[in-house]
């Protein structure tokens, strides 16, 4: 009983999100006579579409947090500037999509290297380098775009991020099937994953947590994906962001969660004097962590550009806000050296289904800010009073 | 002296699941200077912050009486309004405001909206000479020494108008000379009829001063000792703070020094801020492997500089000068290189710069060898992790709940003892320890020094920096004597003596300048 109240209380987020998720869902449905509904498969669709740029963003403004508390502040702007040096290479100058991709993506390190060589090598303080940035790379996409905008991105660029699998023809009946295929393998998948790891522990003589645990957690995981599967195959299939979306999450959960310059990142976080005696290299990982910001801010430039068709020079306003409110939503530390990312994606999720279920609702634009600011400031009161009952107990 | 100015009974305070105090009465005399020991967690620093009111009457049982009434404060407010002020361990000034500044913060002259800096500068003076400083009210309180700011803190409880000050450890992070002022200073305010209560870990001073001694311990008050009545010799205090006959506060070690493991020639570092100043002066000192060398001296004298330096150049400029591990020249570029080469520091600052406080065990006992617990591109084997830190953990017998309790909750020994295992994860043949057994109750002093012993009798290199003579001489084979950068003195365990140390030590004071930023404070 006591270990399941302590499950309930490290996954506090996911239930607060899912109690939400509920409560919108009998709003909606009263406000609509029963008509609308949050998990309407074109209405989940749509959650994907709208969120994928906030979900990769706040995957690297962890690891900015994680340094020490340190956020970025400019990487709405540097959404605007890739997005519009991207309008510029595909549009204007027909240039091969791929290879335009390409830059993009080693101008958007370039942008973060930048500003992680000040902040790291000459100290200057992260709040600051990345104010500069913030003004800085927004005025050169004003610049690029002469305050103009591109639109008419080749449609080969477009699909590439606003397709659906499997795509084609075949009917919606064969996508249905198609999705919720993919949907149960992937959640067996991962379920057989979590029984052989705790197989191989017992092997090994390892200490393992109770079998209803792994059980538990192997179910929830599985259900979610096929709920996901099901509804998302009586839309359109599985958008191919989504696919995106799942790699960089995987991809930097297992960085920061099983290897060594992650674990280095945390301990920095915790205490950056402790970690440098400990051999961290901690003006590295500083820099490692901005320059990342960079490339990922590249990743959901070319995701806005690509979904809006259009490059626009204030395309990215307020992103930084999301992606920080996501990660502080999500129960990362302001002072840095706590959190995981997938509690900011659920932040992230977070934000989105606020966000979405509050225009159902037919909220004005006024409330949903007024709502969104004071979710935000109620999630870190919460996670500061419930972790100083922690210190207590 | 004369009737009792303060008495406290049967207070009892708990914590979710502890016990702080059980039923403590404790009466001080007025005008007296009453010290108060105990292990660390006896409990009391707790009985203290009732006093002073930061825990408010009604989160604890027990009546409080000072000056003839009963007290019920509802925060340190109201205690200071009656004259009991706290000194805390850890100073509470602000570095970047002047003395004057800090000396009335919180106690403003002049009106709220309008300060009257003519009055405090004019009275911030009349108290710094009560307390014997002659610095300007303009200076900064970070350009002062930590001894200053201690009397700085004593001058701002006089503005207070305090009757009863209350001292926690105000001798800690002073050196013999400084600690020496400030308990003259102590008796001096007593001969004006100001009342001290004094929490001290170093016995030789409560002995030197105090009318009264209380021991504590396991939150009860075990008994309280009177000058010219009782036994205020060292041993008998720690008889009644442990509960038995410490006989032999160090255990045992045959010494069968080998060859030599840790090496310095002509060592010089410059300061980083000051470059012109030299911290370590071409200095030469070398241990064996299986002995156990201490490094003796001043606060100031540049011994954790000098750890520092050689842990892969972790302090200083300019550094120059030839180090040897075991008779092999080296030439340490950073931190990961010298944990490379199996050098260890641990440092003097547990909490500061050792431990991940929010952090639980394991991740705390791994990290300086991560190497240990992943493959080589980089990726972590955290099964591996989880057996090889409770391994450790035992190994060094770190009390716990669990592997996953934050280090922030460990007792200070267990902390002590995390930070231990956490360097010998690291499997090092050459370990500077820098004050280990700082501020720890005595039974987990003995328990670092059973690990010491191990640690040599692997046959290890282990250079022991100590500010405790009586720790220098009974657990070291050698003893170097350290004084403004240099080495001024060297003794066998034969020769060496506390009185032949101190003599060593006191020769080399340093002259009064720039005072030594503490480096491992973060100032």
């Amino acid at each position: 009983m006591a270990r399941l109240l302590e499950i309930l209380k490290r996954n506090t987020m996911l239930i607060v999100l899912i109690f939400v998720m509920i409560m919108f869902e009998i709003l909606i449905r009263a406000h609509t006579n029963g008509f609308g509904s949050l998990f309407r498969p074109t209405n989940v669709t749509n959650l994907v579409n709208q969120n994928g740029y906030v979900v990769i963003l706040t995957c690297g403004m962890l690891l900015c947090i994680l340094t020490g508390g340190n956020i970025d502040l400019s990487i709405g702007s540097i959404v605007a500037l890739v997005g519009a040096i991207a309008g510029v290479l595909m549009v204007n100058w027909k240039l091969d999509i791929h290879l335009s991709s390409l830059l993009c993506l080693l101008i958007g390190l370039g942008l973060g290297a930048w500003q992680a060589f000040w902040i790291a090598y000459v100290k200057i303080p992260p709040f600051i380098v990345t104010l500069a940035g913030m003004l800085a790379f927004r005025g050169f996409a004003w610049l690029i775009l002469g305050g103009l905008t591109i639109s008419a991105f080749p449609a080969e660029f477009s699909r590439y991020f606003n397709s659906f699998l499997p795509g084609g023809g075949g009917g919606p009946g064969q996508s249905y099937a198609f999705t919720l295929a993919a949907a149960v393998l992937i959640g067996a998948a991962l379920a057989a994953l979590q029984i052989a790891a705790r197989i191989k522990k017992i092997g090994k003589g390892y200490e393992v947590e109770p079998l209803w645990e792994t059980l538990l957690r192997a179910a929830f995981g599985c259900f979610a994906i096929v709920a996901a599967g099901h509804l998302l195959g009586r839309d359109k299939g599985v958008p191919v962001i989504l696919i995106l979306l799942a790699a960089v999450v995987l991809v930097y959960n297992f960085f920061t969660t099983n290897t060594v310059p992650g674990r280095q990142l945390y301990a920095m976080g915790g205490n950056e004097k402790a970690a440098r005696l400990s051999g961290v290299d901690t003006d590295r990982l500083m820099f490692f962590a901005y320059a990342n910001m960079g490339f990922l801010s590249a990743v959901a430039a070319l995701i806005c550009v690509a979904r809006f068709d259009t490059a626009n020079p204030s395309a990215g306003l307020n992103y930084e806000l999301d992606a920080i409110g996501a990660c502080f939503i999500g129960g990362a530390s302001a002072y840095g050296g706590v959190g995981t990312i997938f509690g900011c994606v659920i932040g992230a999720i977070f934000m989105g289904v606020l966000n979405n279920g509050m225009s159902l609702l037919g909220m004005g634009a006024d409330w949903q800010r007024a709502v969104k600011g004071l979710v935000l400031l109620a999630a870190v009161v919460f996670d500061v009073l419930s972790q100083r009952r922690k210190r207590l107990g | 002296m004369g009737g009792t100015i303060l008495e406290m009974r049967g207070i009892t305070k708990t914590f979710p699941g502890v016990k702080a105090l059980d039923g403590v009465s404790l009466r001080v005399e007025d005008g007296e200077i009453h010290a108060i020991v105990g292990e660390n967690g006896a409990g009391k620093s707790t009985l203290m912050k009732v006093l002073a009111g930061e825990y408010p009457h009604g989160s604890y049982e027990g009546e409080i009486f000072f000056a003839g009434g009963e007290c019920r404060f509802s925060g340190m407010k109201d205690s200071e309004r009656l004259g009991i002020v706290i000194i805390h361990q850890e100073l509470a000034l602000v570095p970047n405001l002047s003395i004057a500044e800090n000396l009335f913060l919180g106690n403003e002259r002049g009106s709220y909206f309008r300060l009257d800096w003519d009055r405090t500068f004019r009275e911030t003076a009349k108290y710094l000479r009560m307390v014997g400083l002659a610095e300007s009210p303009h200076m900064l309180i970070k350009d002062i020494g930590v001894g200053k700011q201690q009397l700085v803190e004593i001058a701002k409880a006089l503005a207070k108008r305090a009757r009863l000050l209350i001292l926690d450890e105000p001798t800690a992070s002073l050196n013999d000379n400084d600690s020496q002022k400030l308990l003259d200073l102590l008796k001096e305010l007593k001969r004006g009829g100001m009342t001290s209560i004094l929490i001290s870990h170093k016995l030789t001073e409560i002995s030197q001063i105090a009318d009264h001694i209380t021991v504590i311990r396991d939150g009860a008050a075990i008994e309280t000792l009177a000058r010219n009545v009782d036994d205020f010799g060292e041993p008998r205090i720690i008889k009644g703070m442990v509960g038995r006959e410490m006989t032999d506060r160090f255990p045992g070690r045959e010494s069968r020094p080998g060859g030599i493991g840790l090496e310095v020639r002509g060592w010089t570092v410059h300061h980083p801020l000051y470059p012109e100043r030299k911290v370590c002066d071409n200095l030469s000192l070398h241990v064996r492997r299986g002995e156990v060398v201490g490094l003796s001296g001043l606060m100031g004298a540049g011994r954790t500089e000098l750890a520092m330096s050689i842990f892969g150049r972790s302090y200083g400029a300019g550094i120059s000068g030839r180090l040897f591990l075991n008779g092999r020249e080296v030439a340490l570029r950073g931190v990961r290189d010298a944990i490379a080469n199996k050098l260890a520091y641990v440092t003097e600052d547990r909490k500061g710069c050792g431990l991940l406080l929010s952090s639980e065990i394991r991740p705390n006992t791994t990290l300086a060898n991560l190497g240990r617990i992943s493959s080589r591109r980089g990726v972590l084997d955290k099964d591996r992790e989880i057996q090889l830190a409770k391994i450790y953990a035992d190994l060094l017998s770190v009390k716990r709940s669990s592997l996953e309790q934050l280090a922030g909750n460990l007792s200070g020994g267990n902390q002590q003892k995390l930070l231990l295992a956490k360097w010998m994860f690291a499997e090092p043949d050459v370990l500077i320890l820098d004050e280990p057994t700082r501020g720890i109750d005595v039974g987990a002093k003995y328990e670092i020094y059973t690990i010491i012993n191990r640690l040599v009798a692997d046959r290890k290199t282990v250079l022991m920096i100590s500010s405790e003579l009586p720790e220098i001489l009974g657990m070291c084979d050698r003893v170097y004597v350290m004084g403004e950068g240099r080495i001024v003195g060297e003794f066998t365990r034969s020769e060496a003596s506390q009185e032949a140390i101190m003599a060593s030590i006191l020769k080399s004071r340093p002259a009064e300048g720039p005072p030594a930023v503490p480096i491992a404070k973060g100032a």
